[in-house]
């Protein structure tokens, strides 16, 4: 006899299968109650995810519209100049590129990649009119002196992948050379850096100046009486039930130059009028407003942990002896512990993609990496770029988020 | 060493929490060194804010607290070395049991052998011995609650304070609880105050009871002197059970006055009356009243008995007597054949001693 006797039921199905088929009907009705969500889930969250990734990385617009000549360079070593076939194969493909007026587009691509490539183009673009059958390789070059210099040639021979991690190296200011190795951008050019690490410390004093603020705010909101706490509950909320774009905008009365706080501050003596401190367009305004627009997130949670915490807790560690501050280090403090986390982590990853608050108030010197991706979205039109920074965004919060759960473990977060 | 007569002592106390309504009117009591005093009232009589202000959390409005000779309204909780269990127990729930113990014996800055033994005592004490890296949710509510005890006496405070700290449990655990709270009370002897809602509570456990009633002490006595001798008709009416008759004087003389009631005449034991037409309450334990009784009582009356239920060691016969139809009477479960019966009736006897006529309600 095995020592794994099944047990069956009293109609002798094996006990284990019998289960399954009375949980069956009960599983199917929770599955369809959740599904409206899930396909929601799917449709508006999965799928332009995934649409974004491979955008990122999607490099096929040039190796569609240089079929021949991909097919040709095949056997190019990139050492010398290509042999005929190639530049017959180019010549073949441009001529239907410029047919169907789609050659501006393989411009734009090909001078991202060297520097000067779109003059040479758009020179041969007029000039092969006139070519004539046969060795087209003395022709093309008869065009333009670049078409000798072979690093134009290597340049479209880098296009020829159809996906491209070029993207994700230029979000950290980096790009693969002429010699196909990874190196940086010059030290003037290196804008995206800067943005991350601003970013991260924007981010991250946000979150330490919302913990400083809410956790006496929740303390009180926890402790005092109802009809005290009630209205202290709808100071805070009140917030949440005004447009951010207004809130916003009140930040820029208060704190412009000519606004509310430095005519205070004139006022009251503190600084002299024509020496007005500048508070907002620079990173003071995004401190401030953002601190200001994402408090709740961090009051919330910690209250919420904080009300289940007993009082007779406190006072039992102060009969015990433990004077006040003993007690709250000692005994109330771990006990928020699972509040603050949720209340960082939440306020941290909403402070790290900002995007409207520091676009308003920050200025120069206080924009962050989301604005960048906006500008790139709306401006460049360069959507893969900006998909590629939106998705290196979204890992560095999954890594924070991973960071986080290492530390803290994420079952120990209260979020209510 | 003689015991100090008032190692606690309240002096004229006076609590008010809204300056409209004083919940603790002119509290005076004395505690003695060792003694195990149960505060025992209704809610809202009182009670727990005593003890507050006894540990510190609430301060009298009026009035001074004593602790063995030293006022002390303006010590803060933490200096008062006062130990206390607490409703919910108010276990720390991030510690495990050796540091939930170890925690007063930390902020006292004792040296780490000594915690050791005096936590590995402490819960020896109270039989988790072993019992020392759980965590306080993985505890049952029983030792939760014993840890709790532990916890209170591991410092070696001079008064512990206890604060309804059986509530929680379930009657069978209750019970036991009762007798180890009082054997660890005997084996050490510290001063125990303890403040409970339940007079059964209370009856078992203590050498003396306060009971609460509005704001004042009714009475305070032993507990045998308590059930036995109240002195007024909310502590009759409190404690125990208990059959009234409300009437009015028609007769005080040498230890005895007769009882006017709507429907007859019964004698009793003046204890708060002093005269004639005084309005009164007659107070008679059921167990005091015997049916058929054999030997002479001085009070015989007849009732018809309206509802009968079976309880096992004794059943309860609920009669109507002299126009009070809630009128109980215990009869213990014995061979003794009597001719207990919905609607028979039946002679009822009682001493007049044990009727006590007491304050009118």
């Amino acid at each position: 006899m095995s020592s794994e006797q099944k047990i069956l039921s009293t109609d002798g199905i094996p006990l284990e299968e019998s289960l399954k088929q009375a949980e069956k009907k009960n599983k199917i009705k929770a599955f369809l109650l959740v599904t409206p969500l899930l396909l929601f889930l799917i449709i508006t969250y999965i799928i332009p995810i995934a649409d974004m990734f491979s955008r990122s990385i999607d490099d096929k617009m040039v190796t569609n519209m240089l079929p021949k000549t991909y097919k040709a360079m095949e056997q190019w070593d990139g050492k010398e100049l290509p042999p005929e076939e190639v530049f017959k194969a180019f010549y073949l493909d441009y001529k239907i590129l410029v047919e169907n007026k789609t050659a501006g587009k393989l411009q734009t691509q090909l001078n991202y990649e060297k520097n000067g490539f779109k003059s040479v183009l758009k020179k041969l673009a007029r000039k092969q009119k006139k070519f004539e059958e046969g060795n087209y390789k003395e022709q093309i070059m008869k065009v333009h002196k670049r078409w000798r210099n072979v690093d134009y040639w290597r340049a479209i021979k880098r296009r020829a992948p159809a996906y491209t991690y070029s993207k994700y190296l230029k979000g950290v200011d980096m790009y693969s050379n002429e010699d196909g190795k990874i190196v940086q951008v010059a030290e003037d050019r290196r804008i995206h850096r800067i943005l991350w690490s601003r970013t991260l410390e924007v981010a991250f004093f946000v979150t330490l100046f919302c913990f400083l603020m809410a956790y006496p705010i929740a303390h009180l909101l926890a402790t005092l009486p109802m009809k005290y706490s009630n209205l202290l509950m709808i100071c805070v909320l009140l917030p949440f039930w005004t447009s951010l774009l207004v809130r916003t905008a009140s930040w820029m009365i208060l704190l412009q130059q000519q606004g509310l706080v430095n005519d205070f501050f004139v006022w009251i003596g503190l600084v002299t009028d024509d020496n007005r401190p500048e508070m907002m367009y620079n990173k003071t305004g995004t401190y401030v407003a953002m601190t200001q627009i994402l408090l709740p997130f961090m009051v919330l949670p910690l209250y919420s942990v904080m009300k289940t915490i007993s009082p007779s807790l406190m006072r039992a560690g102060k009969s015990l002896g433990a004077t006040p501050g003993v007690a709250f280090f000692k005994i109330y403090f771990p006990l928020t512990i699972p509040g603050i986390g949720a209340g960082c982590l939440l306020v941290f990853i909403l402070a790290i993609g900002y995007y409207i608050t520091p676009a308003l108030v920050g200025g120069a010197s206080g924009t962050l990496i989301s604005n960048q991706i906006a500008y790139h979205m709306k401006s460049t039109l360069d959507w893969s770029f900006a998909s590629a920074m939106g998705l290196m965004l979204l890992t560095g919060v999954l890594v924070i988020y991973w960071i986080y759960n290492k530390l803290v473990g994420v079952d120990n977060i209260k979020l209510g | 060493m003689s015991k100090k007569e008032d190692f606690v002592k309240f002096d004229k106390v006076d609590k008010s929490y809204d300056g409209k309504v004083l919940v603790v009117k002119d509290l005076n009591l004395d505690i003695e060194e060792g003694e195990f005093v149960t505060m025992l009232g209704p809610s809202g009589s009182g009670k727990t804010t005593c003890l507050m202000m006894l540990a510190g959390f609430e301060t009298p409005t009026n009035g001074e607290i004593y602790l063995d000779k030293n006022p002390i309204s303006n010590i803060p909780p933490h200096k008062r070395g006062i130990g206390m269990v607490f409703q919910n127990y108010a276990l720390f729930p991030h510690m495990t049991v050796f540091e939930n113990l170890a925690f007063p014996l930390r902020v006292r800055k004792i040296s780490k052998d000594d915690i050791d033994k005096k936590v590995e005592k402490a819960l020896s004490m109270v039989s988790l011995s072993g019992f020392g890296n759980r965590m306080p949710g993985q505890l049952s509510g029983g030792q939760q609650q014993r840890v709790a005890v532990a916890r209170a006496l591991v410092f070696d405070p001079s008064v512990v304070l206890m604060d309804e700290p059986l509530g929680a449990l379930d009657k069978n655990l209750r019970e036991s609880m009762q007798y180890e709270i009082k054997h660890i009370h005997e084996s050490i002897g510290v001063t125990v105050v303890y403040v409970t809602h339940d007079q059964g509570e209370a009856l078992t456990m203590s050498n003396r009871i306060a009971v609460f009633n509005d704001g004042k002490v009714q009475q305070l006595s032993s507990p045998d002197k308590l059930y036995e001798e109240p002195v007024n008709s909310f502590v009759a009416e409190f404690i125990g059970e208990n059959n009234t008759f409300a009437g009015e004087i028609s007769d005080i003389s040498n230890g005895s006055c007769k009882v006017k009631l709507d429907k007859g005449e019964i004698i009793a034991n003046p204890i708060s009356v002093r005269s004639v037409g005084e309005k009164t309450t007659v107070s008679i334990r059921p167990e005091r009243a015997l049916i058929n009784p054999k030997d002479k009582m001085d009070n015989n009356q007849k009732g018809i008995i309206e509802e009968v239920i079976y309880h096992g060691d004794h059943t309860r016969v609920r009669l109507n007597l002299l126009g009070n139809s809630e009128f109980i009477l215990k009869v213990p479960n014995s061979s003794q054949n009597l001719d207990i019966k919905l609607g028979n009736e039946i002679n009822i006897g009682w001493n007049s001693h044990d009727a006590r006529a007491l304050d009118p309600k």
